[in-house]
């Protein structure tokens, strides 16, 4: 059955019939329907409850710039609140639910506000929630948003994807109105590579919603027309559904593509939308306009409409908010929809005009100089009250009401970047005017060019002008070009409760008070009384008020100005900003050579920065990660262990000059190392402060890798490249980066040398006196492969780093366990990693915390006074020098079961605990198996004269009542001399 | 000959390869490459060394070049990256360092990265949700860096529309990988 308000016509498809739920109940409706436009069709007006006093409200426009018809739509984990019923595609099963009413939405309990307006005007909750100010948080607002809000979010994780793109185009055009069309015609047959961008599923902006003809056919089916005819061109790129939500920098227009919106849940593997960046080389603004309402008491009736809207309905949607239908025009536009409401057979209950001189019609009543001053109906408008031009008074019925005050040009992409637009008196309305973005025209209704015809021309002369098009403008197609008159007409005198923004309940009344109690700038109404404010950021509210204030102001409206219009255009969903970048895909993940093999071993992993690095590598048996480590050390100290250390940063430096560059960069020398030795180098910023720390290995007089640590990779390459491409411009170096290049393992341990001698080919002498301590150089292993080794230890035991081809690198520690398992070869992950290096006092990111210098690390010897390195002269700054200044130091429990805390506060043993009598503080702690007992490396005030004192370790931040006395000893707790290491 | 098994970049013994609609995406662990930097002004006898062993002029700025048995693209100024088959050319950077000499430093770089195809029409559709390429200006033989999932990658057209090569890092090869797959999934 035909719902009762469907009309013949439009542009629907009737062959298929769609079901669709709205608060429970079943309607139906056709492909190319809006869920408005179905809704009214089943002649449904009622579609929601306004933001503050919950007065019941249908949908005022047929676009974006809805107000009032928001919905919350699906259900489960993909419910969307604050839709616009209006921009909603229908599909089939589509549930569709009112927001903001309880318990139903022809029955709100909290329509009660209502009754309460007088005291709920502007201002409200800051003049009555002021006191006592503790009740705002906990009880105030959680009531006030309870009682307001819009529609309610599901708590779930949205189990939807977005992506992102980017596109390029000589011109980008934002709108395929007529011209958009136009313009986009004219720019894809010069061949230039073309984007069109529309918000609307079906393009052809307000030619769809007309019937006056454009080349001797419906204006639809020439949009038709132009769109197939623009699909056609492969240098033009059609891009219905997608709204251009911002104009960037240097030609950048964020657009989000809705791919999956109109279908009931986006097919496999494809984004429910997409958000697009696209850099054009010109743009041109086609966003057309939007009507604007007259502002008369109880104007927020469900059935009370835009014109155009009205009309938008009836002719492409072929469905008509009621049979019996008046018009509220100040403009000959409104009579427009009279014309057509009739054609279509819909009864016109009057036009009512508020010019003494308004156009007369044989079909309707037309009511010149009249206004409209109130209406009635409680859930949808059933009579409006009017004044005529002899001050009588009359009532007519109608079960809607279409509403035009004249058209505002869609400006804002004009003014995202901070231009403002100017006002047009001839128009009364503003225009894009200033600076507009670089590179962006504006054509059409955007500009105001209200007629067919002069958006067909300006659309087509901007795309000339825009691409500098040389030769005879084309012909366009024959279009109506009714000339356009709009006189200001904001609001019908006397009336109070007249809604300015339907959205946030504003009325005209809350204008003027706000301008009472001293509002006077533009952006402070806005903040006062929350007009323009929400979703729809006041598309057809702004100015109406804008209008008041100056009339109350005693100014003109560009007097007042507007307020400033930002991106987004239209709402825009948060997944589609974060596209593919949430979850585990939050960013990309880095895997060393042996993950998979770490896996296998039941590896558990830590992320360090964006690498999964294995923590420990627990037995069974092992219920606590301390059992797992604590042997990984005892072990390793006992035999041979094996670590994954790819990810610290190489670095390949070569050049006759790499040498020198080294040297400068390195605060200890480099010029002399030996060609087949490393040496440990310590790299200062400029204010002399430590950097990172890492190994050099001189492999060619000519060719030194670098190593980094692996938080500081990045970072180290990049000081790298600016010393090589700022400071030494003229030195011989290239870099390049092979942190990934090489699978990089060390092997610790007493038994380390006779593990690797299984491992590299018999002619590679390893033995302590052809390669000692420090020594590097280039071997083959297993029976030829190349291979890199450095006799380095970062566990303080006998050590080498082997580095093998990256593929290579599985199979290589595959080898080293098969290899090693007559050693009891272990291996082990950072934690053991780290507490050797505590265990040994080396240095890592906890003591290269961006503070400490040189001196603090104990290094301070290592800082060449005989050359010039960065930072160097700024280490001998007397304020880093002080004789009292902090060195590195080892620690001990003199209780040997109490916490040494990372992070902990050194106190004298006696004497008050506060910051004023800090010694120093810990940055690494541990349990040491070797020891026995938590041990702990930190910088204490003249540290290095402090041996054997006893101090009181504090933790103001876990908890200040534990003191633990703590012991200060050598920060190498194992193997002091170094004669393991040179073993 | 050495006896370990190498491992492709996504971990396995072979390379993996995917298919969605008409676009395939291949894994290339059989890509050697090698960085060649000229030395300080050696730029030009370096290009004019690399044109012979190209057999086409080193590739200028955005540019690369295929050959036989090696190609390259520009990587900076003075820089370029060489690629050749690793079967046959698994010392790529020895083989260079013999060709050029003192003219240029030579890294070998070819497990620093993961070298992936993607043919098939329809290729461009997936390479505008990975990375910011003129798309409308990528034709034959052009190359660019662009990052795609944050990953620095070296992107480069074999032919427009139906053919692309993206060397990405290889530690990062798993997420390079889904990335390009989820994005195929996405636009075919």
């Amino acid at each position: 059955m035909t719902p009762k308000n469907r009309l013949d016509g439009g542009q629907i498809d009737r062959n298929t019939t769609l079901s669709f739920s709205f608060d429970g109940k079943q309607y139906t409706g056709h492909p190319g329907d809006t869920l408005a436009s179905a809704l009214l069709a089943n002649n449904v007006r009622l579609m929601g409850r306004s933001f503050k006093y919950h007065r019941p409200r249908g949908p005022m426009t047929a676009g974006s710039e809805e107000p009032n018809a928001i919905v919350e739509l699906r259900s489960g984990a993909r419910q969307e609140p604050n839709t616009r019923a209006t921009t909603a595609e229908l599909f089939d099963g589509l549930a569709a639910r009112s927001q903001n009413r309880w318990p139903s939405l022809k029955f709100d309990v909290m329509s009660i506000n209502d009754r309460f307006s007088n005291f709920l005007t502007a201002g409200f909750y800051y003049k009555t929630f002021m006191w006592p100010a503790a009740f705002w948080e906990k009880l105030y607002e959680p009531i006030i948003r309870k009682a307001a809000g819009l529609g309610s979010l599901s708590m779930q994780a949205d189990p939807d994807d977005y992506d992102k793109g980017f596109r390029h185009c000589d011109l980008l055009i934002v709108g395929a109105g007529p011209a958009g069309l136009s313009a986009a015609l004219t720019a894809g047959r010069s061949g230039r590579q073309v984007i069109v961008a529309d918000e609307d599923f079906r393009m052809g902006g307000r030619l769809n919603a007309e019937t006056f003809e454009v080349a001797d056919m419906a204006g639809a089916d020439w949009a038709a027309q132009a769109v197939a005819e623009l699909s056609a061109m492969p240098n033009v790129r059609l891009m219905p559904r997608t709204t251009v939500i911002g104009a960037f920098d240097h030609g950048i227009y964020g657009a989000v593509e809705r791919i999956s919106d109109h279908l009931p849940t986006p097919p496999t593997g494809k984004p429910r939308q997409i958000l697009w960046r696209i850099y054009s080389g010109q743009t041109l603004l086609c966003a057309g306009a939007t009507e604007r309402p007259i502002a008369f008491n109880n104007n927020d009736r469900p059935g009370i409409m835009l014109a155009a809207s009205v009309r938008a309905y009836v002719n492409r949607w072929a469905a008509t908010p009621a049979q019996r239908v008046a018009i509220f025009t100040n403009n000959d536009d409104g009579h427009r929809t009279a014309r057509d409401l009739h054609a279509k057979g819909v009864k016109v209950a009057a036009v009512i005009d508020t010019r003494a001189d308004a156009p007369g019609a044989i079909d309707y009543e037309v009511l010149s100089g009249a206004q409209v001053v109130d209406t009635k109906g409680r859930l949808g408008v059933t009579f409006v009250e009017l004044k005529l031009a002899d001050g009588n008074s009359r009532t007519i019925e109608c079960g809607a009401l279409g509403v035009s005050g004249g058209w505002n040009p869609n400006v804002h992409l004009t003014c995202h970047q901070r231009g403002r637009p100017q006002w047009n008196g001839a128009l009364a309305a503003f225009v894009p005017g200033g600076t507009l973005p670089p590179g962006m025209i504006v054509a059409g209704a955007a500009n105001g060019a209200f007629s067919t015809h002069g958006a067909l021309k300006s659309g087509a002369d901007a795309a000339r002008k825009a691409l500098g098009l040389e030769g005879r403008a084309p012909e366009l197609p024959q279009a109506e070009d009714a000339p356009v008159t709009q006189t200001p007409f904001w609001y019908v005198e006397g009336c109070s409760r007249a809604w300015l923004d339907q959205q946030n309940d504003v009325t005209v009344k809350d204008v003027k008070l706000s301008h009472q109690e001293g509002f006077r700038s533009v952006e402070h109404l806005k903040r006062y009384t929350t007009l323009g404010m929400a979703t729809d950021q006041g598309k057809t509210s702004n100015m109406g008020g804008l209008a008041i204030m100056a009339e109350l102001a005693g100014k003109a409206i560009p007097e007042v100005g507007t307020t400033v219009f930002r991106p987004p255009y239209t709402p825009t969903a948060i997944g589609v900003l974060a596209g593919r970048m949430r979850g585990t895909e939050f960013h990309p993940t880095r895997l060393t050579p042996s993950h998979y093999w770490a896996q296998e071993r039941g590896a558990v992993f830590v992320e360090v920065g964006n690498w999964l690095r294995a923590q420990w590598f627990p037995l069974p048996g092992e219920t606590h990660w301390r059992q797992s480590v604590d042997r990984e050390v005892m072990a390793t100290r006992a035999s041979v262990g094996v670590c994954d250390c790819t990810t610290l940063g190489k670095i390949d430096v070569q050049g006759v000059d790499a040498a020198a560059f080294l040297n400068k960069l390195y605060c200890n020398g480099f010029a002399k190392l030996a060609v087949g030795k490393t040496r440990y180098g310590l790299m200062l910023r400029e204010d002399g402060i430590a950097m990172d720390d890492g190994t050099a290995a001189r492999l060619a007089e000519d060719h030194f890798v670098v190593t980094t640590t692996t938080a500081n990779a990045g970072k180290v390459y990049q000081h790298m490249e600016f010393v090589r491409q700022c400071l030494m411009p003229d030195a011989d170096v290239q870099l390049i980066s092979t942190t990934e290049a090489w699978a990089q393992f060390a092997v610790a341990g007493p038994n380390s040398r006779r593990l690797l001698q299984k491992i590299v080919d018999p002619d590679v002498d390893i033995s302590n006196d052809a390669f000692p301590f420090m020594a590097c150089g280039n071997i083959t292993v297993c029976g030829g492969l190349r291979a890199r080794l450095f006799r380095i230890s970062f566990s303080g035991e006998l050590a080498f780093e082997i580095a093998v081809p990256a593929r290579y690198g599985d199979a290589l520690m595959r080898r080293l366990m098969a290899e090693g398992e007559e050693f009891d070869v272990t291996p082990y992950g950072t934690e053991a990693l780290s507490v050797m290096r505590i265990e040994k006092g080396h240095a890592a990111g906890n003591e290269l915390n961006g503070t400490t210098t040189a001196l603090n690390l104990g290094m301070g010897r290592m800082v060449s006074r005989s050359k010039d390195s960065i930072g160097s002269k700024l280490s001998e700054r007397p304020g880093l020098n002080e004789d009292d200044a902090l060195m590195q130091v080892g620690l001990r429990p003199v209780s040997r079961d109490d916490k040494i805390t990372a992070g902990g506060i050194l106190m004298r043993a006696d004497g008050p605990v506060d910051a004023a009598h800090s010694q120093g503080y810990v940055t690494s702690a541990a349990f040491s198996p070797t020891l026995g007992s938590m041990i702990g490396l930190g910088f204490l005030k003249d540290g290095g004269v402090r041996t054997g004192e006893t101090l009181r370790l504090v933790s103001p931040l876990t908890d200040l009542t534990v003191e633990v006395e703590v012991e200060v000893v050598s920060p190498h707790f194992v193997d002091p001399e170094g004669e393991r290491l040179r073993a | 000959m050495h006896d370990l098994s190498p491992i492709t970049a996504l971990g396995g013994s072979a390379a993996r390869v995917e298919t969605v609609g008409a676009v395939t995406l291949t894994e290339r662990p059989d890509v050697a490459l090698a960085s060649v930097a000229a030395r300080r002004g050696q730029a030009e006898a370096c290009a004019t060394a690399l044109t012979r062993l190209l057999g086409a002029a080193a590739p200028a700025p955005g540019k690369s070049s295929a050959g036989d048995p090696f190609s390259a693209v520009w990587m900076g100024p003075g820089q370029w990256m060489l690629s050749a088959d690793f079967t046959t050319h698994e010392d790529i950077a020895a083989m260079l360092k013999d060709a050029l000499a003192d003219m240029a430093s030579i890294t070998e770089q070819t497990d620093a990265w993961t070298c992936f195809d993607l043919t098939g029409q329809g290729a461009f559709a997936v390479l505008e949700l990975l990375c910011n390429v003129n798309l409308t200006t990528f034709h034959a033989g052009n190359a660019t860096r662009s990052t795609i999932h944050h990953l620095g990658c070296f992107v480069i057209c074999t032919e427009p529309d139906t053919s692309v090569r993206i060397i990405g890092p290889r530690a990062s090869a798993g997420s390079l990988h889904h990335a390009i797959t989820t994005a195929m999934a996405a636009a075919l």
